[in-house]
């Protein structure tokens, strides 16, 4: 190692070239191909290094997300069920596999933690009422229905897409 | 001169007498050193411990612990190097505790206690202890792997002893709930229950049942599977509960079921710990209010509460020494700890989100200052932050000079102060100045080798040292290594630090539990050199993907009395 680069002082990860070894998973959501010109020049659609995901780092006991993973490479039982979901409010939607989930619960937790919001207890007569947002979805027949009402498996077989309504519009919803 | 020499040689003290002293020292520490004193002390140390601590299980062997000590009641025994805990560690590399338990069987036929720290558990292993110990009492798997529902129905059927089972953060994939549903109707020992990190449903009416026949039960900890409903029927029949972490909070509840919860909650009256609490929300959470007042430790890093429900909690946990929050609580819920919390000894903020590095939520210097102000106690705090500033980490240490533990990380590596873009270097500078009883640091951040002269100069006291994405050259290792007396163990990832670093501290790793450098400059020629001057230290290289014939990507080193690891894997290398 020579020692004028050692003792250089950079903001870039220290020690060996990075680039091409230890970075396994680039997170940026920025980076697809179908972002027009006008868009802000930083937000380059490669990453810089040190942006970009190391193999665990921050240290956070893992045990958890290895379940997560599991769950995700056990369900894969033919196609997975894409669906859109937007976010009142939010620039951009984002994509989940219904499949990956099995009940209600998980899900909710996974759009909560998604798009950083609080969703609440669904219950049969108030729907999400009180909440900030509550979660809709646009069935077969295009209705827009709420997260909750029907069963599980009926869900995931009618669900095309998800909109997370800001709770005031979203009382209209509720099951009368 | 001769005849006093003689006349003390002939005094010394019968063995009975030194046995019946020695046998009042628990302490480890103490006992190494007493069997160090001469033949009489070390024989009667020995036959007198019934207590062991192994740190590493590499260090010594089964066979050297039986001929050595041949009274053991309970044993601690600590596995894989710490970094195991961010999957820097194959799959398959060690640490299975299946030798010791046939070594066990065999000699401690009485052995009460195990505990077992980052070690491999297997189902085989788990039958052949619940079968070899007839009066087994405590069984404790701290972040262990490798075993099932077998192994656990193993245990609950055949202990008839058994006051503890604590699997804590021991990574349970497989495991069923059909477990529970074991322990015989006859069975009423347990005290003590921590199954909060299995990650399937757990019978329910077992759990119900066991609880309510075990009187003498203290702590217990259940998984998210548990609802709410299901914990109220649970706290009735325990309000004496000293621990209690409960199930997930998502659930549905109606107006007589929260007056029933509130009503269990009310009826603790000596709980002292608390954690579970998944998903709580302001909607539920004051119905745990009614218990917080002789809490000491409040775990709330499975809730992600906003700065509000904090603010709101906490003014009724008026004992608090310890406390876990997630780094949703933002910098004003610390604000809230720092003036609701006058006691408090030890903070933990984790991150909601950590691998999102475009977040710019969490915490940031702000809240841990706020904390400092109202917490002049603080001893120990683990802190992820995206943002910190050299100044904000003086001003800590000014109000909080008694820490013992200051793990501090700034998520983004390589981050400088956000206000200044300097290094870290001083922050780190004035924790080791200002805080003389410090044990163990984690430093993060930009730091250049000024932060590790800092550390060799002042840390005197320093056991612990983790390292990541710092330092400017090999100096800076070279100077924790020849500054600090008491280093015991030493973690280092992606640093620039090489063979020159690695050689520096020659003489000092006999003196230390271990070395982990990963991703480092280390060559398998370096660490060879290492391993030829010094023959009692066991230098293992672990090859993965990123290693070839020259570079030695993951190098650990420790001292062992054994001789190198007879079961080492392919892919580990001892030199």
């Amino acid at each position: 190692m020579e020692t004028s680069v050692a003792t250089e002082l950079r903001l870039g990860l220290p020690g060996r070239d990075r680039s091409e070894a230890k970075i396994i998973s680039v997170s940026n959501k920025r980076s697809s191909s179908e972002m027009d010109d006008s868009c802000d020049p930083q937000q380059e659609s490669v990453v810089p290094a040190q942006k970009a995901q190391v193999v665990g780092w921050p240290p956070v006991r893992s045990y958890r997300k290895n379940i997560l993973q599991k769950k995700a490479e056990s369900s894969s039982d033919g196609s997975a069920m894409f669906v859109k979901v937007s976010m009142d409010g939010a620039p951009y939607l984002r994509k989940i596999d219904l499949k990956f989930y099995t009940n209600y619960l998980d899900l909710l937790k996974a759009l909560q933690s998604m798009f950083k919001c609080t969703i609440g207890v669904y219950s049969e007569r108030e729907g999400y009422d009180g909440s900030e947002f509550a979660p809709t979805y646009e069935d077969k027949d295009g209705d827009w229905m709420l997260v909750g009402d029907v069963p599980w498996e009926m869900f995931v077989t009618s669900c095309k897409r998800m909109r997370i309504m800001k709770g005031s519009e979203a009382r209209g919803l509720g099951c009368l | 001169m001769d005849q006093d020499h003689k006349k003390l040689k002939e005094s010394s003290f019968p063995c009975e007498v030194l046995e019946k002293v020695l046998s009042f020292i628990d302490s480890h520490k103490d006992r190494s050193s007493a069997s160090l004193v001469c033949k009489d002390w070390y024989d009667a140390e020995r036959w007198t411990r019934s207590n062991l601590f192994i740190g590493n299980c590499y260090s010594v062997s089964p066979e050297i612990v039986a001929r050595r000590f041949p009274k053991i009641k309970s044993v601690r025994l600590k596995g894989k190097p710490r970094f195991s805990d961010f999957n820097l560690l194959p799959q398959n590399w060690g640490a299975n505790v299946h030798a010791w338990l046939v070594m066990f069987a065999k000699v401690y036929p009485s052995l009460e206690e195990l505990r077992l720290k980052r070690m491999t558990v297997s189902d085989e292993s788990l039958d052949l202890l619940a079968r070899s110990f007839p009066g087994f009492k405590a069984l404790s798997l701290s972040s262990c792997d490798g075993f099932t529902d077998e192994g656990l129905k193993a245990i609950a059927t055949h202990c008839r002893n058994l006051t503890e089972l604590d699997i804590a953060d021991s990574v349970t994939e497989d495991i069923g709930g059909g477990w529970l549903s074991c322990f015989p109707e006859s069975f009423t020992s347990l005290e003590i229950l921590n199954c909060a990190s299995l990650q399937c449903e757990v019978s329910f009416d077992a759990l119900e049942r066991l609880v309510s026949r075990c009187k003498a039960l203290r702590v217990l900890q259940v998984n998210e599977s548990i609802n709410l409903e299901q914990l109220q029927r649970l706290l009735v029949q325990v309000p004496h509960l000293t621990r209690l972490g409960t199930g997930s909070f998502m659930q549905e509840l109606t107006v007589r079921q929260y007056k029933d919860l509130q009503t269990a909650f009310s009826n603790c009256k000596n709980l002292q710990a608390l954690s579970g609490l998944w998903d709580a929300t302001s909607v539920y959470l004051p119905f745990v209010y009614g218990a917080c007042a002789s809490l000491t430790f409040l775990n709330l890093s499975e809730a992600n509460l906003r700065s509000g429900e904090l603010a709101k909690l906490l003014p009724h946990c008026t004992s608090l020494r310890r406390l876990w929050v997630i780094d949703t609580v933002g910098d004003k819920g610390l604000e809230a700890v720092g003036s609701s919390c006058p006691l408090l000894e030890e903070l933990r903020v984790f991150p909601l989100d950590p691998y999102d590095l475009d977040n710019q939520q969490g915490v940031t210097e702000a809240g841990f200052l706020a904390v400092s102000r109202g917490c002049p106690n603080l001893k120990y705090v683990l802190y992820f932050c995206r943002k910190m500033t050299n100044d904000a980490v003086v001003t800590i240490v000014q109000n909080c000079p008694d820490f013992t533990h200051f793990r501090l990380c700034i998520m983004n590596p390589g981050e400088p102060d956000h206000l200044t873009n300097e290094p870290m270097d001083e922050a780190f500078g004035a924790v080791t100045k200002t805080c003389t009883k410090l044990r163990r640091l984690s430093v993060s951040g930009l730091l250049t080798d000024k932060a590790f002269e800092y550390i060799g100069k002042f840390a005197k006291n320093l056991e612990t040292l983790s390292v990541a994405f710092a330092g400017s050259s090999d100096r800076g290792m070279q100077c924790v290594l020849e500054g600090c007396p008491k280093l015991r163990k030493l973690e280092i990832r992606d640093c620039l630090f090489g063979n020159a670093a690695l050689l520096s501290g020659l003489d000092k790793y006999e003196t230390m539990r271990s070395l982990w450098m990963s991703a480092c400059n280390l060559t398998i020629k370096g660490c060879k050199l290492l391993a030829k001057e010094m023959p009692r230290l066991n230098v293992e290289v672990i090859q993965d993907e990123w290693s070839d014939e020259t570079h030695a990507n993951k190098v650990y080193v420790y001292r062992s009395v054994a001789g190198p690891r007879r079961d080492t894997p392919p892919f580990v290398l001892t030199l």
